[in-house]
């Protein structure tokens, strides 16, 4: 039952949301919204999985003394603190528990809310550094990826050092003499245009193939690897 | 002083300046206004909507140049009230009017246009329609089509799949080989196998690729006693993916081994998830790391950092953009649709493989259409008989329905 429960509910609800993208009337397009609306209301109670499962982990780290256990505390104490903000003073707008603080401590809060400020001022900086890592990762990727170990490399190396020098200043100004046909930035402009869009395209429609059949496979139930065990 | 300031100031304003100044004549220029105004009920809508069209003033862009924007207007009868209802800027040629109030009831219209100076032009004609909801959406003709043919190849290749039993050749896919190996070196390494189904949520097809992709790895990593961990990014992802490796655990003969607490949530910060993913990789120091799902600019954070720690990584996404990063940074990687067949490839059934098969003749077919239409293009281009008008035709079908 424990399968074929879920498996009757894809099958019923995959054949009813493909006709109603066929079906503009109102009781459709109502349908569909009280779905997205149904799956909003669902996705409330996954924190409740989230939490809990944060909390588990981290307390058996901190009970168990596992290395690094310290930030264990770190991540628990945040989890509260940042809740504790949030819920009561406010996301977006302040509530009068913000507004009281602002009051009599005369306190300057430009975000509005104090978890905006957290948000602003601690979680932004460290996504923003995680990201600027990237630059580095990518040298790095790069100086392995273009060894010129084959030919297909060798025409990688080729192709990403006239792509790159073609974005840069110093490219167009390289083959400025040369007929408009060698201009590096034309080059460039046919290379992401015609080979690189044209394999692109050509992924694209495999991952769409792939993503109907596997759609198709799920409704029908034979794709049944998704739903974990139980009979 | 100020006695005197009043006196000069009285002097300015003497009854003499003033009527010179309210008998200059000021000439208003109204702009032409737009003509052919036609109504009509919005199409492949959910109701409530009536689109209007129009050709627009002659001084538009032309003549005086003076247009800058059109008013449209709303009556319940053709004498009127008319009520200001929207306006759209100078060059448009149509406005859909979505606040109508109620469906087959007739609504009358006209539109102005004006100038930068608020001078409104005289009224167009007054266009009228009724709004309907309709219940197929005409645009979506080409959907259909090639679903119901897609969905034909594969009950096609799926049921003689099932009758037959035909054994049905797949090309090696190298990604999906290494699978074993990979396990087995970090058993023999002793280190544990990482499994990264990447920032997508369940409602993602190449999330659910992956967690069918992590229920193999998971059987392999029960069967060899490797500890298999797994950060998660949605904790509905994780919930599925704790039933999938118990479920693997239990079929492989280990369900003692399983541990609920490896597959653990992180957090739902894309960077927030690599900085944690990066750090579980540092500390740990797996074997094999498998990063199959949906990834965005993490992608590369996350292939890089498990290359610095010598791990076997075999990568999967659907995401194109990612692709090269995958591509570069680790040992194998899943191509799109590689990925989606990875189930298939993996079970060896028939059925599933006939799935491949049915996906493989709908690619034929959208190959024979580029080739038709590249064809019909070149030959539109050199003005060949009536090709041109056919090229339009078949791109206006794709685009359009």
């Amino acid at each position: 039952m424990r399968r074929k429960i879920p498996l009757a509910i894809a099958f019923v609800f995959g054949i009813i949301m493909i006709i109603q993208f066929f079906i503009p009337h109102r009781i459709s397009v109502e349908f569909y919204r009280n779905m997205l609306n149904a799956l909003v209301i669902v996705g409330i109670f996954y924190y409740i999985l989230a939490v809990s499962s944060l909390i588990r982990v981290h307390r058996g780290k901190i009970k168990r003394k596992k290395p690094g256990w310290g930030y264990s505390y770190v991540t628990l104490i945040s989890l509260v603190v940042t809740a504790v903000i949030g819920v009561l003073g406010g996301a977006y707008q302040a509530t009068r528990i913000t507004s009281w603080f602002v009051q009599h401590f005369h306190w300057q809060i430009e975000q509005g809310t104090g978890l905006m400020v957290i948000y602003t001022y601690i979680q932004i900086p460290m996504g923003a550094t995680m990201f600027s890592l990237l630059a580095f990762f990518i040298a790095s990727a790069a100086f392995r990826a273009f060894k010129a170990r084959s030919l297909t490399a060798v025409l990688l190396l080729v192709t990403a050092f006239v792509v790159m020098l073609g974005r840069v200043p110093i490219g167009a100004l390289l083959t400025r003499r040369l007929p408009e046909i060698f201009h590096l930035t034309n080059i460039v402009e046919w290379i992401l245009k015609y080979p690189n869009m044209a394999a692109q395209r050509g992924i694209l429609m495999g991952i769409g193939l792939g993503m109907i059949a596997t759609s198709l496979k799920i409704i029908l139930g034979i794709e049944r690897g998704y739903l974990g065990g139980g009979d | 002083m100020n006695v005197l300031l009043a006196f000069l100031f009285l002097i300015q304003q003497s009854p003499d300046s003033l009527q010179s100044d309210t008998t200059k004549v000021i000439e208003v220029v109204r702009p032409a206004p737009p003509t052919d105004v036609i109504a009509m009920d919005t199409p492949n809508d959910e109701g409530e909507s009536i689109a209007l069209q129009w050709t627009i003033s002659k001084d538009d862009g032309d003549g005086l140049n003076s247009v800058i924007l059109y008013n449209v207007f709303r009556a319940p009868s053709k004498e009127g009230p008319f009520d200001y209802i929207g306006t759209v800027g100078a060059g448009r040629t149509g406005y859909d009017d979505q606040d109508v109030e109620k469906d087959k009831v007739t609504y009358y219209y006209k539109v102005k246009s004006q100038t930068k100076d608020k001078v409104e032009s005289e009224a167009s004609n007054v266009a009228s329609a009724q709004s309907f909801p309709q219940w197929f959406h005409h645009g979506r003709w080409n959907y259909l089509i090639f679903g119901v043919l897609f969905t034909f190849f594969f009950a096609f290749y799926l049921s003689r799949a099932k009758v037959k039993g035909t054994k049905l050749f797949i090309r090696k896919i190298a990604g999906l080989d290494a699978v074993e190996e990979a396990v087995g070196r970090s058993t023999e390494m002793g280190k544990p196998v990482l499994f990264c189904p990447g920032i997508g949520y369940l409602y993602h097809i190449a999330t659910i690729a992956a967690l069918t992709i992590l229920g193999k790895i998971a059987k392999k990593t029960a069967e060899y006693e490797t500890r298999l961990i797994m950060p998660n990014y949605d904790p509905l992802v994780m919930t599925a993916a704790q039933e999938i490796v118990k479920q693997s655990y239990t079929e492989a003969g280990r369900p003692d081994n399983f541990n609920e607490k490896d597959i653990f949530y992180l957090t739902q910060d894309q960077f927030g998830f690599a900085a944690g993913v990066d750090g579980i990789m540092i500390r740990e120091k797996p074997g094999a790391i498998f990063l199959q799902g949906v990834f965005y600019a993490e992608s590369l954070i996350l292939a890089e950092t498990g290359h610095s720690v010598g791990a076997i990584q075999i990568a999967g996404t659907d995401r194109v953009t990612q692709l090269p990063f995958f591509i570069s940074a680790c040992d194998y990687t899943l191509i799109g649709e590689e990925m989606f067949a990875a189930s298939s490839y993996l079970s060896r059934d028939p059925v599933m493989l006939g799935t491949i098969k049915g996906e493989d003749t709908s690619k034929v077919v959208i190959i024979a259409v580029i080739i038709i239409g590249t064809i019909m293009g070149i030959l539109g281009g050199l003005n060949i008989g009536p090709f041109g008008t056919w090229f339009l035709n078949l791109v206006n079908w794709f685009t359009r329905g």
